[in-house]
């Protein structure tokens, strides 16, 4: 089944919402890559929940005026003025009084919210049979979609990431440094704004699949996700596209092939999945990575503290200093050093005082700024300067009687 | 109205509103100024899982493994984002939306997957809760405030909403001053020797506990609005943290008393028969204030306070 799901194999309508959860997918992730760069990843939150009032009075328009009042184009029309009244609220809270972004965003996302619960329960109680299937907009439904609104979703999706691959410069620029931007000249406020104007798009045609509650993840999850495997700005949005296209076409298939398996919740689960693993595996900012990171530092700390102290005849009590030194076969069970430790010891030590002369040497300024207690003087001085620096030291001495 | 509709119809969910508002607004005002608001929009959500593998765990729907199951639900998240922020190294409004967004997602999922038809569980019931139907069938006007036979039935969120907003009050009145210290300036708290990261988790879970009592009687939308909006309001009316505390119990009990008004018998006033939500209509009023705290409250700007004295 779930095969088949995978190969669009699974009927007209699993077909359409799964082409439709990935283009929404791909839009979501690549236009919450500059959400999140600019830090103001749950201000789409705020202007998700904003949604609810427009999709109720919209409703409520179009049986006043004799429609069928399900109409998605109208519907997505009514919540899209609403999140955009929501967003212009939180950005007049956030500019003209003394109130944080966070307390904004959450005043403009419970008050919205709330007064749509009003509007909810003022449809249900207008008594026309019509009413039903509201409520879906919170979680998004995906049963009994339309190919006009496959088509609606489609052509959002579309034009999001047009526009997307239109403004991706200047909404770099003010993700990662809007003063200098401003500096530049950028209409920086304007640019926000079109920032804010995508996600409200990518929220508005999301609604119908996963639901206003759970966009915020598709806007979220992705571009975190993308941003383990990458420092390049260009490289996470199109990574965070494939994770959420990659999210959205798993996650219907996933749900087409079982009953009982909601679309959105699926989805968000999916790429949820998606961002566990990156966070775990990633080269370089993964924790496995980091992790790895830290055991090889540590490891040779413990080898580099155990020659020398070897070279000292100084004796060792540390575990995990000797377990080291004896599975390396530097050292035999009992403690004392083999052939091999004796020399590692001496070069060691060696080594030691050799970086001495160099740090206390003015010619050698730059190669002594890289002495960390670890770093092979050999990776750092040619073969000659070592040899000068030998000949500073002198040979061997006579050992003391 | 006389006294035998007022008291059982509708004195109990106004008590239970103004409660819930209350003991949410308290804990508000110092996430508000911590920057911390958006901690009761994250509780709120995951509240839902909790709840739900509650009632998976123990079969039926009582209300306190709900309660445990929510509480350990929010400190579980609590616990995931400061892991994920730490591990990943994400700013803290990501790993936030990251984690309850997927906890709530798993919730949805849990509770379609399982068979729930027969007991009232939803998402709309968590989201909004069910204010009006708290009702005290057993008063028959307002001697029965003091006959012990009619108090024993009262509905059980009302001590228990009663109890959680004292519980949040002695939290509030018992660490005031590091809390307050701690809230405007860390580094100075630290250096009086006050663990300012235990404070920081024991509010949190305040605010925890206040949201997981509020959510069962009125819902996640007026816990949220009422962690926000009435210290919100407050912050621009004020810049003493007393008065902005006095004037945020104000705001969140005339959001509560407002609110319910509206919801009952606005429709009535306007023509129509049916109430709308109770819950949302407090939140609407509670932005309302807010709006117009915004527009004339006295500390309204950054730079604009009056100069006292």
């Amino acid at each position: 089944m779930f095969v088949d799901a995978l190969l669009l194999q699974l009927g007209y309508n699993a077909t359409l919402v799964a082409i439709g959860a990935t283009l929404l997918g791909i839009a979501a992730g690549s236009t919450g890559t500059f959400l999140f760069l600019r830090k103001r990843a749950l201000v789409s939150d705020a202007i998700s929940h904003a949604t609810l009032p427009g999709v109720c009075l919209a409703f409520m328009v179009m049986v006043w005026l004799g429609g069928d009042g399900r109409n998605l184009v109208g519907l997505l029309l009514g919540s899209a003025i609403s999140a955009w009244i929501g967003l212009l609220c939180l950005n007049w809270l956030v500019q003209h009084t003394r109130l944080a972004e966070d307390a904004a965003i959450g005043a403009v996302l419970s008050v919205f919210f709330g007064f749509g619960v009003v509007l909810l329960t003022v449809i249900q109680t207008m008594g026309s049979g019509r009413q039903a299937g509201l409520e879906s907009f919170l979680l998004g439904s995906t049963a009994g979609m339309l190919w006009a609104d496959a088509m609606v979703i489609a052509v959002g999706g579309a034009v999001a990431v047009a526009m997307i691959v239109l403004l991706r410069r200047p909404m770099t620029l003010v993700a990662f440094d809007p003063d200098y931007a401003l500096a530049r000249g950028l209409p920086v406020a304007r640019i926000d704004l079109a920032m804010m104007g995508l996600v409200m798009a990518v929220t508005v045609v999301g609604l119908k699949i996963v639901g206003l509650i759970l966009i915020v993840a598709l806007l979220i999850i992705p571009p975190v996700t993308a941003r383990f495997w990458t420092e390049r700005s260009d490289v996470v949005v199109l990574l965070a596209g494939l994770v959420g296209g990659f999210s959205g076409f798993v996650g219907a298939a996933i749900s087409a092939s079982a009953p009982n398996l909601p679309t959105g919740p699926i989805i968000v689960l999916v790429s949820f999945g998606c961002f566990v693993m990156s966070l775990l595996l990633a080269p370089g900012r993964g924790a496995l990575a980091a992790l790895l990171r830290h055991l090889r530092f540590q490891k040779r700390v413990h080898l580099r503290q155990g020659l020398l102290a070897l070279a000292q005849g100084q004796p060792i009590y540390e575990a995990l200093t000797l377990r080291l030194l004896r599975r390396a076969g530097l050292v035999r069970p009992d403690g004392v050093a083999t052939e091999l430790g004796r020399a590692r010891a001496a070069k060691a030590l060696r080594d030691e005082r050799r970086w001495q002369a160099v740090r206390s040497d003015r010619d050698h300024e730059a190669a002594a700024a890289l002495y960390d207690g670890l770093r092979d003087i050999e990776t750092v001085l040619t073969r000659d300067q070592i040899a000068e620096v030998d000949r500073g030291i002198g040979g061997p001495k006579g050992v003391p009687a | 109205m006389s006294g035998a509709e007022f008291v059982p119809l509708s004195l109990p969910p106004l008590l239970i509103g103004i409660f819930a508002a209350i003991a949410c607004a308290l804990p508000g005002n110092f996430l508000v100024l911590r920057r911390q608001a958006l901690i009761g929009d994250a509780i709120s959500h995951v509240v839902l899982p909790g709840i739900v593998v509650a009632f998976l765990v123990t079969g039926i729907v009582a209300t306190w493994p709900m309660m445990l199951g929510a509480a350990g639900a929010a400190v579980i998240a609590v616990v995931l984002i400061e892991l994920i922020r730490r591990l990943g190294r994400i700013e803290p409004g990501a790993a936030m939306g990251v984690v309850f967004t997927s906890m709530f997602a798993a919730g949805v999922l849990l509770l379609e997957q399982s068979d729930t038809s027969t007991v009232h569980l939803d998402v709309e019931h968590a989201l909004y809760g069910n204010l009006e139907s708290l009702i005290w069938l057993d008063a028959t006007g307002w001697a029965s405030l003091v006959d012990a036979e009619a108090l024993r039935n009262l509905p059980a969120e009302l001590p228990r909403m009663a109890i959680t907003l004292v519980v949040v009050a002695i939290f509030i009145a018992v660490f005031w001053r590091p809390l307050k210290l701690s809230t405007f300036d860390e580094g100075f708290a630290r250096t009086l020797g006050i663990r300012t990261d235990l404070l920081g988790l024991a509010l949190v879970i305040t605010a925890a506990v206040a949201a997981v009592a509020a959510f069962d009687a009125v819902g996640s939308i007026i816990v949220i609005a009422m962690f926000i909006c009435p210290p919100a309001a407050a912050r621009l009316m004020t810049n003493r943290l007393e008065h902005q505390i006095a004037w945020s119990v104000l705001f969140a009990t005339a959001s509560a008393v407002i609110g319910y008004v509206l919801a009952g018998y606005g429709p009535l006033w306007l023509g129509g028969q049916d109430a709308v939500s109770a819950a949302g209509m407090i939140a609407t009023v509670s932005g309302l204030i807010l709006a117009l705290a915004a527009l004339f409250g006295p500390c309204r700007t950054r730079n604009g306070a009056p100069q006292q004295g």
